[in-house]
């Protein structure tokens, strides 16, 4: 099939529902957000328009920096777990029979109708002293004595984890399983274990879908804002969670609007590196 | 009941089980004709449907008013909303339960439309902190539910019932607190002025602030839990797994009298009193509709059967009810309460809130 480029007006036309989409549920939100952030903000009422850099200025302190850089650190933390967890596993998962690959991304997608607030319990219970799984342990004759795991930084990341597993594996599976197997046949043949094969082929093979995927998980887990400060201490919650705060219980928009603008700028700026070190080395 | 408490549903749907309870009880029925209408804003969900279901359709036969109620968010997003609303000239709803601080900033823009005490026939019984007011003395808003947050204990880990809110600071109780996350829902300002400063006057400057402040910094190992929702405590509560807290005394003594191992207890420097009111928005012109609402809603029958039913403190004072003193105790209690310092959420908002921010999070 041969494509021709664009001549006519009327050759662009597929592209007006998408355009109209991203301006309608993206352009339209962000510009809303970015201009409340510089509004000016009344604490016995609500705000006015303005234009002030107050918002951002309380935001530049060496706290809101910390919140800042826990955060990134979590959700490249989480993103990492999920795609050396998924990874091995959706490629295990490609070399079962059909019936059982159905069975496996059935279950993967009943994970997926799960309420974080219910994530969040189930694990609360699963870590907790009363009821969790130390418990277990301590009838095995493996601890002493049953103690909480949550809250704790522990408890938060395989929260996040358990969370964005099933999206990791549903994003490299269909990559995975259209790796062309001849490749590694080739490289069994040519004396290499299955391990190794693994790693010096399938792997650099699906570079960039691993980055990809890393990147959708990195920001998948940065918005997450409910499994923070319910499985962590204070000193664990998300820069969400004090936007949430800031925005549902202070009412404080402009300061709301300020940091999440702040947080959408820093991950499109880890985004945009990520993909730009990838593309050198895919021409090096 | 059972059921859902042990779901962990909010306490609002406590509440309003109890109220549709109420409501059948409450009045007697006169059907009139419905040539009057009012919008009511009400929290939504279960809390909603039961005054659907009980409340309205009593008092419109009582006074042939026909009520439209209107699902309210929680938070402040409410505000905001009738805020925007009425600087067109509208109103989604003509009354609204409203917070206490949510009825102070309502106030900085003459949100609500002044309540003329001489239509409310039980105004001069009003618990004189159930009246918010303008500065120049006009009245905001009318008292409309109200409860106690306690200090909480689970009956198997602590035999002995704490007295007094120092038991938070206690080292004993190291890692053992369920507490409410943000200085203005949790008004642990006000409780550690009142239990070691003499009461919450001395937060009026902020040096007395800074001082609650690091008294209150203490507390921080003694606390496992800052919680926002309240499922989120009250489970591990009544498991043993967060012995000690503060909490709503209401859905405690629900917990309790359904057999799990909770006690609500009073402390001798008094329990937390928090509120809402009914506001009328400026933008409405359903004013005597709206004085023939507040009044009817504040009817020493109705305030004590919701207290007996529902839960809630009555607004009124204790003498012009009919409940008998376990009744009374169930929902309140003699020893003065703190009222929480909603000024403070107004004027100081944003400094208490970054103070207060750094302090747990740090």
């Amino acid at each position: 099939m041969r494509r021709e480029p664009p001549r006519t007006l009327a050759d662009y036309t597929p592209l007006a529902f998408p355009a109209l989409m991203l301006i309608v549920f993206f352009v339209i939100p962000f510009s809303t957000m970015i201009a409340v952030s510089f509004f000016q903000r009344n604490p016995a009422g609500f705000y006015t328009p303005d234009f002030v850099f107050d918002n951002y200025a309380r935001f530049l302190s060496l706290f809101f920096a910390k919140v800042l850089g826990f955060s990134l650190m979590l959700a490249v933390l989480v993103a990492v777990c999920c795609i050396a967890i998924a990874f091995p596993f959706t490629y295990l998962l490609t070399r079962q029979s059909r019936k059982m690959q159905t069975v496996w991304l059935v279950c993967l997608l009943s994970v997926l109708s799960l309420s974080e607030v219910i994530i969040g319990f189930a694990w609360q219970t699963l870590f907790s002293r009363t009821a969790g799984i130390t418990n277990l342990l301590v009838a095995m004759g493996l601890m002493t004595e049953a103690k909480a795991l949550t809250p704790g930084f522990g408890a938060v990341l395989t929260g996040m984890v358990y969370q964005a597993l099933p999206y990791t594996i549903l994003v490299l599976y269909p990559a995975l399983v259209r790796l062309d197997p001849t490749l590694l046949e080739a490289a069994r043949t040519l004396g290499a274990s299955p391990v190794r094969a693994f790693l010096n082929v399938v792997l650099p093979a699906l570079r960039n879908t691993i980055v990809a995927t890393l990147i959708m998980v990195f920001v998948f887990a940065l918005g997450s804002y409910l499994l923070p400060q319910m499985l962590g201490r204070p000193q664990h919650w998300t820069l969400s969670v004090l936007i949430t705060d800031q925005a549902i219980y202070q009412s404080n928009m402009p300061f709301a609007a300020a940091m999440a603008v702040f947080l959408v700028l820093i991950s499109l700026a880890l985004v945009g590196l990520t993909l730009m070190l990838g593309r050198r080395e895919n021409a090096g | 009941m059972t059921g859902f408490r042990n779901r962990g549903i909010s306490r609002r749907t406590v509440l309003g089980t109890g109220l549709a309870a109420a409501g059948m009880l409450a009045m007697p029925s006169v059907l009139r004709a419905q040539d009057k209408s009012l919008k009511v804003g009400v929290y939504g969900g279960y809390f909603k449907d039961s005054f659907d279901k009980n409340i309205f359709p009593e008092f419109t036969k009582t006074t042939g008013i026909a009520v439209e109620s209107v699902a309210e968010p929680t938070g402040e997003a409410w505000l905001v909303q009738l805020e925007q609303a009425a600087k067109a000239g509208q109103a989604p709803a003509d009354l609204s339960m409203m917070s206490q601080t949510s009825t102070l900033k309502g106030q900085s823009t003459e949100l609500w439309t002044p309540i003329d005490p001489a239509k409310i026939k039980n105004y001069d019984s009003l618990l004189p902190h159930f009246i918010n007011k303008y500065p120049d003395g006009r009245v905001a808003g009318i008292g409309a539910v109200a409860w106690y947050i306690t200090l909480v204990t689970n009956t198997d880990v602590y035999k002995e019932a704490p007295t007094s809110w120092e038991a938070l600071w206690d080292p004993a109780n190291a890692d053992k607190l369920g507490l409410l996350a943000l200085a203005s829902n949790s008004f642990l300002l006000e409780v550690t002025a009142t239990t070691f400063m003499g009461g919450t006057k001395a937060l009026d400057t902020d040096e007395g602030l800074e001082k609650a402040f690091a008294k209150l910094a203490e507390v921080k190992p003694n606390v496992r839990l800052w919680y926002r929702d309240e499922a989120q405590f009250e489970q591990a509560l009544k498991s043993g797994e967060i012995p000690m807290g503060q909490y709503y005394h209401d859905v405690t003594g629900l917990a309790a009298a359904d057999g799990h191992p909770v006690r609500s207890t009073f402390p001798k420097e008094g329990g937390i009193q928090d509120s809402g009111n009914w506001a009328l928005s400026r933008a409405s012109t359903k004013v005597e509709e709206a004085h023939v609402f507040i009044d009817y809603m504040s009817q020493p029958a109705i305030q004590g059967l919701m207290s007996r039913k529902v839960g809630t403190a009555p607004t009124l004072k204790k003498e012009v009810l009919d409940l008998k003193p376990e009744e009374f105790a169930a929902v309140s209690s003699e020893i003065p309460p703190i009222i929480p310092r909603y000024d403070l959420y107004t004027t100081k908002a944003d400094w208490i809130n970054q103070k207060w921010t750094e302090l747990i999070v740090s």
